[in-house]
């Protein structure tokens, strides 16, 4: 099964949608609790990226009786080092930034700790990929 | 389909129900239909919450509850009294007023529910304390939220704390004193007085237990009643009850909103109405809200003081309990003649508060086997882009989501839809006749045949 969101960058009123919906299908596919909780926390965590720092994204999720697909494309500044972003609490925000609370790192040690597989690649000044694979029966 | 016989507390009467269809539209599970004229339960879907018998407009919602003369079926008979009861009656009316009457009208023992408070508020922080995975950690106190998060929110099962609530905490406590007094145990009979469906169908079907140890449920209204009746009869001046303990400040504000919350260690989070509970929940499932330590989360506006079978206004209620909790001390209080604390009994207490694993039962699955739920969905989907989005109701679903589920599931038609009946009439796929048969089927036939029958209009 095929399903594609489109998300506003900048817009965090709007952050979790896709999220959300992806919850509720794979709570009617009677997915195992355990891996849904994985996969959209995975998700959201992206998609809250997509949000912060690209001008606009698609996420294209395939599921079939196996494995969770899902894709994440934005149009934004990109990663310049991706080795580096996914270091724990690696982040590109100033410290006054980081003092309101905000910048504690791109989350993606977090994203990678909830997918079986994780790729990330990234082209600065034009945008980042994101392809994650959860295995339902791993 | 595990769980399919559940025990529900909250039954339709048929012979009432004119299927008006309100019920259908406020149940937060989408757990209610409208067939033959009358409203039909999904009972692996409903949580006791009681939302339908609030708007019930001809009381066909009923809460099905213990026969008060049951009570004479023990020789002990023991009330146990939430605070929220006494918060019903005006400020005129003390607290050993209603006790005694209590007592007068035949029960021989009156215990308050939130005894057990003092004991289950420890008891939660030494759970947070070593289980820092549950976190957030969630109240068991509300049956109906338990039971939401089963069926609507199975991830977040195992953050609920496997304690029992305070009610079953004072319940094994008057077991054990009475038998310490030399009172036979199958001669005692405890008997809860409910503020709502969720409780009963707590007590009738425990969630992580086997059974319980209360013997039986009174209904507030019911006894409120009765209590009131014999106030204003008698101007009562007689008090038959000693002087008894007093519960702390803490045990008598606990089941209303922000009663548990400031009293666990942490970042705690208070929630109240079933609405806000599921709109919070999404959240939390999906973790967007992170670093809270502990839930109180209730079904109720205003939690038990708003429960469905509360005969006073909810604030007026929560307002007594608070000025009256404002005298009392932080302690169990304890006078010389009482009977005994709850706190002599802490020790075995504690051993015998945990309850079994809870498992979800989620409503949410469209089939066991993933590639018919997959199957499924697509018909679902497929069904969606037909379907006009209004939610009218019409088609005795209470949105064109369920309509689309009902019919991929095999319970509905697409014809059930006001919409789809019209451009197939039009087409001529569907004789007229066919057209208000099909009206009749979801909305029987009194409701469709009224304009028919009122001639000269």
């Amino acid at each position: 099964m095929h399903f594609e969101f489109n998300v506003e960058g900048g817009n965090f009123s709007k952050a979790g949608t896709a999220s959300s919906q992806l919850k509720k299908i794979l709570k009617q596919l009677n997915v195992d609790p355990k891996v849904i909780k994985r996969v959209v926390v995975a998700l959201y965590e992206a998609e809250v990226n997509i949000v912060a720092h690209a001008y606009n994204g698609v996420i294209y999720i395939d599921i079939d009786t196996e494995k969770i697909e899902i894709k994440l494309i934005d149009e934004g500044p990109g990663i310049a080092d991706i080795e580096l972003a996914m270091q724990q609490g690696y982040s590109t925000a100033s410290p006054e930034v980081r003092e309101m609370g905000f910048g504690a790192g791109m989350g993606l040690p977090n994203i990678k700790n909830n997918t079986d597989e994780l790729r990330v690649t990234s082209e600065v000044g034009k945008g980042t990929t994101v392809e994650m694979i959860t295995y339902l029966n791993g | 389909m595990e769980n399919v016989n559940f025990h529900h507390a909250l039954k339709i009467r048929e012979d009432l129900c004119i299927g008006c269809s309100h019920c259908m539209n406020v149940c937060p599970t989408e757990a209610i239909r409208v067939k033959n004229g009358k409203s039909v339960l999904f009972g692996d879907r409903c949580v006791d919450c009681g939302e339908c018998f609030r708007v019930c407009p001809v009381s066909a919602i009923i809460i099905d509850h213990d026969d008060f003369n049951y009570i004479f079926d023990y020789k002990y008979r023991v009330a146990l009294v939430p605070a929220v009861f006494t918060g019903q009656f005006p400020e005129d009316i003390s607290l050993r007023q209603i006790y005694s009457v209590i007592m007068d009208i035949g029960f021989t023992h009156v215990y308050e529910v939130e005894n057990g408070v003092d004991i289950l508020s420890d008891a939660i922080n030494e759970t947070a304390a070593n289980h820092p995975e549950k976190k957030p950690l969630i109240s068991s106190f509300c049956p109906a939220i338990v039971r939401l998060i089963q069926v609507k929110f199975p991830a977040l099962v195992e953050n609920i704390m496997l304690l029992k609530p305070p009610l079953d905490i004072s319940a094994l406590h008057i077991r054990r004193e009475l038998v310490s007094k030399g009172i036979p145990e199958e001669e005692t009979g405890i008997f809860y007085v409910t503020p709502c469906a969720a409780k009963i169908a707590a007590i009738k079907d425990p969630v992580g237990e086997l059974s319980s140890a209360i013997t039986g449920v009174i209904n507030m209204d019911i006894l409120f009643n009765k209590v009131y009746k014999q106030v204003k009869q008698r101007n009562i001046q007689s008090c038959t009850l000693p002087i008894g303990r007093k519960l702390s400040k803490k045990a008598t504000c606990w089941s209303l909103t922000n009663g548990e919350a400031p009293y666990i260690k942490g970042r705690s989070l208070a929630i109240d109405e079933i609405k806000n509970v599921i709109d919070f929940l999404e959240r939390l499932e999906n973790e967007e809200v992170s670093d809270i330590d502990f839930l109180e989360l209730r079904a109720c506006d205003e939690s038990c003081a708003g429960g469905v079978l509360t005969i006073s206004n909810r604030f007026l209620t929560a307002e007594r309990l608070r000025n009256h909790s404002e005298d009392l001390p932080e302690q169990e209080y304890q006078h010389p003649d009482a009977t005994s604390s709850i706190l002599e009994n802490k020790e075995f207490l504690m051993q015998h508060i945990d309850i079994g694993e809870i498992k979800p039962r989620s409503m949410m699955k469209l089939d066991e086997n993933m590639a018919e739920a997959m199957k499924k969905m697509e018909k679902v989907n497929r069904i969606m882009q037909l379907l006009p989005m209004v939610d009218c109701g019409i088609c005795g679903a209470p949105s064109c989501q369920a309509l689309a589920q009902d019919i991929a599931q095999g319970d509905a038609n697409i014809n059930h839809c006001i919409f789809i009946q019209k451009i197939l009439e039009q087409k001529g796929e569907l004789s007229l006749d066919d057209s208000v048969k099909i009206m009749q089927e979801i909305w029987g036939f009194g409701k469709t045949n009224k304009y028919r029958d009122l001639k000269g209009i």
